[in-house]
C-alpha cells in the first residue's frame, strides 16, 4: 500500500462488501465469482446478476488489465475540487470485468486506451485502501 | 394492451425563467401546473391522477398533492432520472387506457442555479447510500467525467471527433437565437466549441449543457376530455422505455439504452424513424444526442458523427430538426434534467407553435427522447412517439 497524491475517499462497507474492502488492506483484489455459472461479478455483491445464483466466492484478481476508457476531469468535485487534472477510467480486469477507477502515477495526457495497468493500493487511513491502476511495468522490470 | 391513439397531450408549459432565486420549489411546481392546466383549458379540480420523480419536494406524489389540493385515484413517481417524465407520459397514457384517470399532471421543477449561488450541492452521500456507491464516488466520478468516458470509446471506436460533436451544440445555438427565453442565445461556431475550455476530455464547457433553474409540466387527457377542449391536442402514438446497467460490470459505453426503448416506441406507433419530422433528444452533452441519434436508428451505429454534419440538425431544412428550443445545451435543463422539455418542444412543433424560424412545416411526427443516469453505464431510456391531433 502507498500513499496516494489523489483523495482517499473512505468506502462505506456494507455485510456484503466487507471482505472486500478487508482485502484491500493487504493489497489484495477480491473479485466476487458465481460458484454456479462462473460469472465474475463487478461490483461486489451477494448475488451473481447474471445467474441470480446467491452461490458466491471469492477469487484474488491478478491485478492487471487494460485501459477500455479514461477521462481527464478537469474540474472537480467535492473532494477532488483541488486535484485537478486527474484521470478517471474503466479499467477491464484480466478477469472480464471493467471497474471504475482511477489510472495513477504517469501524467495524465499521457494514459490511451488499451493501455496495460496494474492495481496498486491507495491507503484510505480507515482501515482500508482504494485500488487504483498505474502503467504496467514492462516485463523485465519484474523482480 | 396498446396505448396508441388512447391519450392525449392536451396542456405544455415551460417556465419562463432561467434564474428564479425568490421561489421555492413547491412554488415552481405550482406555477408550471397552473401553465400547463391554462393551456389545456382545464382546472386543477379537473385532475385526477399527478406524476411526479424525485425533484418534487417530499416523499413521492404526497406533499405536492397537497400543496397543489389534487384529489387523485392515481399516482406515479417512477424516478429515472431526466427520463422520468417522458416514461410519465408513456404511464399517463396506460392509466387513462386502463381507465384509472381522465386528466394527468405531470410536473418537473428545481433551482439548482439558486442552490448553487447559496453554495449547497448534492453530496457524495447520495451515491455512498447506493449498492455500487463505495465502488464508484472514491475515484471522483463527475457527471461530465461518466459522459467524457463514453465519448472517449465512442471516438476510439468509431472514429468520432470533438468537431462533429460541436455540430450537435452549433444546431442548438442556431435554434436558441430564436427562443427569447433560452438562457444562451448566441450562435456558436465549431471552433468556438472544440477551443472551450476542457471539462472532462474530450467534452469541453460547450458540450455541456446549461444549469437552470426553471420547470415544465403537462396535461395528459383522455380522448373523450380532449375532444371538448378548445386548444389543439397531440396524439400520443407510442411509447418505450428501458432500463441499461453495466451487467455485472461489462459496460459498454458506447451505446444507450434507446437501443431498447426506440423500437418498443416506433413499434406501438406503427411507424419507423424514417417517418419523423421533428425529434426532441435529450441533451445533457453532445455525445448524448450523437449516440441516441444511432441507437433510434436515424443513422446506423458509429455514423452519428457523420450524419451530424452539414446542417443536418438544423431546422427547418435539416434531414432531422432536433432540439429547436435550444434544448438542454442552450435553452434550459431545469433542475439538472431536462426530460419534460423534450415533450413540450415537440408539442410545440405539432401544434404550429415553434419560433417561427424553426417550425418545421407541416410537422405530422415527433419523437421525444429522454436520457437518465450515466451514458451507457447505468441508465435509463424512454421514446415518445407524438402526432398531430388527428393523426
Amino acid at each position: 500500500m502507498t500513499a496516494a497524491e489523489l483523495p482517499t475517499p473512505a468506502p462505506v462497507p456494507s455485510p456484503e462488501t466487507e471482505v472486500f474492502w478487508d482485502a484491500t488492506a493487504e493489497g489484495r483484489l477480491l473479485l466476487p465469482r458465481c460458484r454456479a455459472c462462473g460469472y465474475t461479478i463487478w461490483y461486489p455483491r451477494a448475488m451473481c446478476p447474471s445467474c441470480a445464483s446467491t452461490d458466491i466466492e471469492w477469487v484474488d484478481a491478478s491485478g492487471r488489465g487494460f485501459v477500455y476508457s479514461f477521462t481527464v476531469v478537469r474540474r472537480g468535485e467535492g473532494a477532488y475540487r483541488e486535484s485537478t487534472p486527474y484521470v478517471l477510467a474503466y479499467v477491464e480486469l484480466e478477469e472480464g470485468p471493467r471497474m471504475l477507477t482511477n489510472v495513477v502515477d504517469c501524467a495524465p495526457d499521457g494514459v490511451r486506451i488499451g493501455q496495460p495497468v496494474e492495481v496498486a493500493f491507495h491507503d484510505t487511513g480507515e482501515g482500508h485502501a482504494l485500488p487504483r491502476f498505474r502503467p504496467a511495468r514492462a516485463e523485465d522490470d519484474d523482480g | 394492451m396498446t396505448i396508441r391513439g388512447e391519450a392525449f397531450i392536451a396542456g405544455a408549459y415551460e417556465h419562463p425563467r432561467r434564474e428564479i432565486p425568490d421561489r421555492s420549489v413547491a412554488q415552481v411546481h405550482a406555477e408550471v401546473a397552473l401553465g400547463a392546466l391554462a393551456d389545456a383549458g382545464l382546472d386543477m379540480d379537473d385532475v385526477d391522477a399527478y406524476f411526479c420523480a424525485s425533484d418534487a419536494p417530499g416523499i413521492g406524489p404526497m406533499s405536492m398533492a397537497e400543496y397543489l389540493g389534487l384529489r387523485l385515484s392515481h399516482v406515479d413517481t417512477t424516478e429515472t432520472g431526466g427520463s422520468s417524465y417522458i416514461v410519465h407520459v408513456g404511464h399517463a397514457a396506460e392509466a387513462i387506457a386502463a381507465g384509472t384517470c381522465s386528466v394527468a399532471l405531470i410536473t418537473l421543477a428545481g433551482l439548482p442555479r439558486a442552490a448553487r449561488k447559496r453554495g449547497g450541492s448534492r453530496g457524495a452521500g447520495f451515491f455512498l447510500a447506493t449498492p455500487e456507491g463505495s465502488f464508484e464516488a472514491p475515484y471522483g466520478h463527475t457527471t461530465v467525467g461518466m459522459y467524457a468516458l463514453a465519448a472517449r470509446r465512442h471516438m476510439h471506436e468509431f472514429g468520432t471527433t470533438s468537431e462533429q460533436l460541436a455540430h450537435v451544440k452549433v444546431a442548438a445555438s442556431h435554434h436558441a437565437q430564436f427562443n427569447p427565453h433560452a438562457l444562451l442565445r448566441n450562435v456558436v461556431t465549431v471552433d468556438e466549441v472544440v477551443e472551450s475550455p476542457l471539462v472532462a476530455d474530450p467534452l469541453h464547457r460547450l458540450d455541456c449543457c446549461v444549469v437552470t433553474d426553471g420547470g415544465g409540466a403537462l396535461v395528459v387527457v383522455s380522448p373523450d376530455v380532449a375532444h371538448e377542449l378548445p386548444r389543439r391536442g397531440v396524439k400520443v402514438l407510442g411509447h418505450g422505455e428501458a432500463v441499461k446497467h453495466t451487467s455485472g460490470g461489462r459496460p459498454d459505453l458506447t451505446y444507450t439504452g434507446a437501443v431498447s426503448s426506440g423500437p418498443r416506441a416506433f413499434a406501438e406507433a406503427g411507424i419507423t424513424p424514417a417517418d419523423i419530422d421533428y425529434a426532441s433528444i435529450y441533451d445533457s452533452f453532445t455525445i448524448t444526442v450523437l449516440e441516441t441519434i444511432e441507437d433510434l436508428g436515424f443513422c446506423e451505429k458509429g455514423k452519428g458523427g457523420t450524419f451530424v454534419l452539414d446542417g443536418a440538425l438544423h431546422a427547418p431544412d435539416g434531414r432531422l430538426p432536433v432540439n429547436t428550443d435550444g434544448g438542454g445545451l442552450c435553452n434550459n435543463h431545469p433542475t439538472n434534467r431536462g426530460g419534460v422539455t423534450k415533450v413540450i418542444e415537440a408539442v410545440r412543433q405539432l401544434r404550429g407553435e415553434a419560433a417561427p424560424e424553426v417550425q418545421v412545416p407541416d410537422c405530422q411526427l415527433a419523437l421525444a427522447h429522454g436520457t437518465g443516469g450515466s451514458l451507457g453505464t447505468r441508465m435509463a431510456s424512454a421514446t415518445l412517439i407524438l402526432g398531430q391531433e388527428d393523426s
